[in-house]
This record gives structure tokens, sequence and C-alpha cells, in this order.
């Protein structure tokens, strides 16, 4: 049980010092907002054909804005020298990794529930039922996201030119779970069943999640102390 | 059963060597007075200590056990540089944090208590970015205290205290001390930290240049150590 | 000894270059559909199939440096990684080569194509990552994790954009084309693989040599530079 409440105290400290600075989500939303904006010039809202690039768009508006959220995970830990204090208390880097990605997690998800509306507005999607099976997808899509996020943010935080490192490392390497969520989202937000060749899709997301989580937990103390 | 026993103990940086064959025992109870020039190698040897990083060769025993051991970490406790506690978090919430982290049985009434004990319980609610920098440090030690270690690493403690909180500070360290706890402390302020200290180790270029009891030469004439055992 | 390994290996694979460049050009027959182009092949296979073994090669080289702390192997990845590299690079190239000739586009997303671009992009990111650490152990420690996430990673995106391209197809850039070659076609495509994979070893020593130098200096004038 102790290895819970040490995740969820990691975690809820990121969370309550966020929710009380707001620095990542004001940026974040901020950032999202603009790209929708952008996009918005770029191509013509109303046509038809934005409805098949609708799902790519949201999904890099996802992306982008979550790399402000996941640049600063561990880089705020370097002030006063929090991350020497908690690698010297009993929390495992497992624990730590865990708990931050659970913040990340959650922040980014509220980042990207407030930028759905919008997206809407833009965009003129017409939810029907599909909207639950969207936020499925959300869900699956955004932690796969925050999972290699947080990881890469673990061991860009000492280097130099960090703020660059970490969306050129994390981007690459994001591009699987990302082609499953945009593809998904394109079916969801054309109105269309997801049907059976599309399946593989929220394998490839469940599949990505589960070995990238592992993967993460096996190696994070080696990124953190040696 | 020695508290810490170092044995042959190097660290490199690349082919730099900044620790060289580092060996000795720090009894439990006793009070260790680290002390070396800049760039000696203390910071570096205690940031091993606290599990921090690892060393390159050699093996190091706390308590009986590896320094990255859960038991271990949980046993000791380790004030760096920085003060280690968060900014946007009230003193309260900080300290019950790290009681969290440490498994205490009561985290909240821990924290009430040694936010007394340092002299911030009217200001347990306020941020800690609003604090003064003596409030900081007092937080710092509190933090450091609370889970009751039995071994204390402190990395220059003293430096930029004011002399109330210096003053706390020795307090707290006779108390452990008197309880039958250890400490390890690095330091450019001699004077203080001598007067606690019933042992000594020089460090000097990465290699260890004095192991012993602390006299009371050292504590009459604090450059003592440095004069013989130092580099000129 | 190292010198020596070099040598040989070089010589060897010079030697057998040579001898494919003459089976390749003067002795292999034009390919049935395809033309002249087609010899693109010989080079665009083996480049392929050995950078990619050698990724993961290099990963397991991380892997036994994760285990062993001896630098050594984090130099061989390290090395084994940049020749992988290059070969990839080579892949690409010669794969757009092939296809510039052949439907007379430089670029399409077909899944091949498009894997190897990532992969260059991650092991761009992984050198990057290099550059901008300076202390060697903890360099070494990051990029063998980074390699193992990359490798992984590879695999992972290369399924993905297959069935990506399932769904949505596109021009394919099959070089292999029909059925498979003609049996005196084949022979040249394995003794080229062979000969890039001394080549590459060969790239390989003398890369974890330029390394151990370099090391060396660093530790020189970090030596120098603590008094």
């Amino acid at each position: 049980m102790s290895f819970l409440s040490r995740t969820l105290a990691v975690a809820s400290k990121d969370l309550r010092s966020e929710i009380r600075s707001k620095e990542s989500i004001n940026a974040s939303v901020a950032f999202a907002l603009v790209i929708l904006l952008l996009f918005s010039f770029a191509f013509d809202p109303t046509s038809d054909q934005v409805r098949e690039i609708a799902g790519g768009l949201l999904w890099l508006v996802f992306a982008f804005a979550g790399t402000l959220i996941l640049n600063r995970s561990f880089a705020r830990e370097l002030v006063n020298d929090c991350l020497d204090a908690l690698l010297a208390s009993p929390v495992s880097g497992a624990q730590l990794f865990l708990g931050k990605t659970i913040a990340n997690f959650v922040i980014l998800m509220v980042v990207e529930l407030l930028s759905m509306p919008v997206f809407t507005i833009f965009y003129n999607v017409h939810w029907t039922q599909s909207i639950w099976l969207l936020f499925v997808v959300m869900l699956l899509g955004t932690w796969g996201l925050t999972v290699i996020g947080t990881l890469f943010s673990a061991m860009t935080v000492n280097l130099r030119l960090r703020e660059l490192m970490l969306p050129m490392l994390v981007y690459p390497m994001m591009i699987p779970a990302l082609m499953g969520a945009i593809q998904l989202s394109t079916v969801l937000v054309a109105g269309d069943p997801v049907g059976a060749d599309n399946q593989i899709w929220f394998r490839l997301l469940v599949a990505f999640d589960v070995i990238f989580t592992l993967l993460s937990l096996a190696f994070v103390e080696t990124v953190l102390v040696g | 059963m020695s508290a810490v026993a170092i044995q042959g103990v190097w660290k490199y940086f690349g082919d730099y060597p900044a620790l060289k064959d580092i060996s000795f025992d720090v009894e439990a109870g006793s009070c260790l007075a680290l002390l070396g020039r800049n760039g000696a190698g203390k910071t570096t040897l205690l940031r091993i200590l606290a599990g921090l990083s690892r060393s390159s060769k050699g093996e190091i025993t706390i308590l009986g056990k590896d320094a990255r051991a859960e038991d271990t970490r949980r046993a000791v406790s380790v004030l760096g540089h920085g003060i280690g506690v968060y900014e946007e978090l009230s003193a309260f919430e900080n300290l019950r944090l790290f009681g969290r982290l440490y498994g205490l049985e009561n985290p909240s009434q821990i924290a009430v208590e040694w936010l007394e004990r340092t002299g911030l319980g009217r200001v347990r609610d306020g941020l800690v970015r609003e604090f003064s920098r003596g409030m900081r440090q007092r937080l710092a030690v509190a933090r450091a205290f609370l889970h009751n270690p039995s071994l204390l690493i402190l990395d220059e403690p003293f430096t930029a205290l004011d002399d109330r909180a210096i003053k706390m500070l020795q307090d707290l360290l006779r108390a452990a001390l008197a309880d039958g706890r250890t400490v390890i402390m690095s330091t450019h302020q001699l004077r203080e930290a001598l007067e606690l200290a019933t042992d000594v180790a020089l460090i000097n270029r990465g290699k260890l240049a004095f192991r012993g009891p602390r006299t009371q030469e050292m504590l009459e004439d604090p450059t003592w150590l440095y004069r013989h055992y130092g580099e000129a | 000894m190292r010198t020596k390994l070099i040598i040989l290996f070089s010589v060897l694979a010079g030697g057998l270059l040579a001898w494919n460049l003459h089976t390749i050009f003067l002795k292999v027959p034009d390919e049935a559909s395809q033309g002249a182009i087609f010899r693109v092949f010989y080079f665009h296979f083996p480049a392929a199939v050995t950078s990619f073994s050698c990724f993961f090669v290099a990963m397991f080289s991380g892997l036994i440096y994760l285990r062993t702390r001896n630098l050594r192997y984090d130099a061989a990845a390290a090395a084994i990684n940049e020749v992988a590299f290059t070969f990839a690079l080579i892949t690409l190239i010669t794969g757009m080569i092939w296809g510039r000739i052949i439907w007379g586009i430089w670029w399409a997303w077909d899944p091949r194509i498009t894997s190897y671009f990532i992969c260059l992009l991650m092991y761009f990111g992984y050198f990057m990552m290099r550059r901008a650490i300076d202390e060697p152990h903890r360099r070494a420690r990051l990029s063998a994790v980074l390699a193992v996430l990359a490798s992984v990673d590879i695999v992972i995106v290369w399924k993905s954009i297959e069935w990506f391209r399932t769904q949505h197809p596109g021009p394919v850039l099959e070089i292999r084309g029909g059925g498979g070659m003609a049996p005196g076609m084949e022979a040249p495509l394995f003794w080229n693989v062979l000969a890039f994979l001394m080549l590459e070893t060969a790239l390989i020593l003398v890369r974890m040599r330029q390394q151990s130098i370099q090391s060396e200096i660093e530790s020189l004038r970090r030596y120098a530079h603590a008094f």
C-alpha cells in the first residue's frame, strides 16, 4: 500500500503546485488556442476536407501543448535542489516517475478538455455518441504522450539546451501513438463507427502504452541516479 | 558496528579521479566534521553517502546496508546546498509531504510539531515562496530532522545561516547526538562545526589526508588541521 | 593490434567491394522490368539490412555498458550507431534515387522510407543528446537508455506505418518487384552485404579509436584545469 501512497503523494504535490502557480496550464492552453487559430488560417475550417484532417490537427495541438507541460515536469524539481531531496528519500524511481506521470496526465487532460470546445466550434464538428469513444482515445493517447514525455523530462533534466532537446527526442518516438490516436480521432470526428480495420489502432495504442510504461519504469532509476 | 563504513572508494568523472581510495569508518553516535578546500571532493563524497550518486569503485555501507536501500534512505537525512523544499507549497504541506514520503505514521501531526520546534508555527500555511531566507533555512532543517533519522548528512549546513538559526541547528544536533544518532557534516565554518565534532577528517585533492578524533588543539586553532595536513 | 584489424577489414572490404562493383556493373544483365537502375538495389538492400541490424547491436552494447559500467561498450555503441546512421542515410538516398527514376518522384510516404526517416530522426536526437552531455558516464548511461527506447520504437513504428499504409495505399517503393530475383542475380547481393559489413566494421573500429583518443584529451584537459 505504501507504493501507492508515495506515488500519490508525489502526484498530489505536483498537482497542488500546478494549481497554485498555473504556469504550465496557462501557457499550454494559450499555446493550444493559438495553434488552433493558426491552423484555421492554413486550412479553410469550413470545407469538408478539413474533416479528414481534423483528427490529425487535434492531436498535433495536444502534442505541442503537451510538450510545454512535460518540459517543466522534472525541471521544476531543480529549484532548491528538491530533486536531490526526493532521491535521498525512500521514494523509489518508479514511484517518483509514476507520480509525476499521473500528475502530467491529469494536467494535459485538463488542457485537452479545455481545447475541445474551441476545436468543436472552429471546425464545426458534430458530436454524437462518438464523444465517449473519443474520450477513451484521448485517455489512451494522452497516457502514451505523458509516459514518454515524463521519462524524457527525467533524462533531459540536467542537460544543456533542455527545452530544445525534449521535443526533438519525444516527437519521433511518439509517432506510433500519435498515428493511432489520429486515425481513431479522424474516424470519430467524421461520425463514422470504428470498424474492424480501425480496431488495430486501439490495440496499437494500448500496446504502446503498456510497452513504454514498463520500459520507463524499468529504466527510470538508471536515468535519475545511475 | 560503525554507522558508516567506507572502503576503497574511488569516483571518476571520465578519466579524472575526484575521489581516490577513500577509506574510513564513522562510529555510531559520533559527529564527524569533514574538512577540505573547495574542490577537494567533500560534496562528491557526501553525495555518494547520501545515495545520490554512485561510486566508481569501492564499498559503502550505511547502517549495515547499501546506501540506496530503502531502509537506509528512511533512516538517513540529507541537507545539501539547496533547501529542498517546494516554493509553491506551504511550510506545513512541505513537511507533511516529506513525512508521507518517509512513511511516518502521523505526517500531519509531526509536521506541526516540527514547525513549532523550528519557530515556524505562526507561518505554517504561508507559501515558501513568500518566506525570508532565514525562514526557509529553518524549514529545511525541520525537513531534515522530521523523520527521526539515525544518520544525518549535512553539506555545509552553517553557511548562510544567521546567528539564531546557527544556534537552533547546533541545539538540534546536540540533542540528536545525545540520542545516539550519527552526524557527518562538511563545513567551512570551522568553529561551529568543531564545537560539535567528536571526530575530524580532512580531504585534500580527493585523498584522505587526516582522520582522527577532534582535539582541543583543533578547537582552539581551527586552521591547525589545514596547516599540518592540508596543502600549502 | 587494433590498427592491424582496421587494415585487415578495410582491405577485405575494399577488395570485395571492388570485385562486387565489377560483377554488378559488368557481369549482371539489366533487370527485366526495371532496367539498369535496378543495380541500385545491390547497394540499397545491403545498406538497409546492415544498418538496421547495427542499431540493434548498438542497443545491446549499451545494455552491456549498463551492466558492466565499462565505457568501452559505450564507445562501441556510439560508433556502431554512427555508422548505422550513415548507412541508413545511404539507404534512404539510394531509395530516393530509385524512386525518382522509376516513379518520377523523389519522395513517397511509403512504409519503408517513412520508417527509415523516423529512425534517422530518432538517432539524430541520440547524437544531439550525446553532444549535450560532457560527463562520460552520464552520457553513456542516458545513451544506453535512449538506444533501447529507440530500438523498441523502430519496431513499433515499422509495423504501425505498414498498417497505416494498408489503409491508405500509396505508391509502394518496392524495389524488389515481383516474385524474386533470377538465380544468377542474387549472389552479388549477398556478397555486397558481406562487403558492407566489413566496411562498417572497419569504420566502427576507426571511430572507436578516435573516441578513445578524444576522451584521453578531455581528461587531460580536465586534469590540467583542476590545478
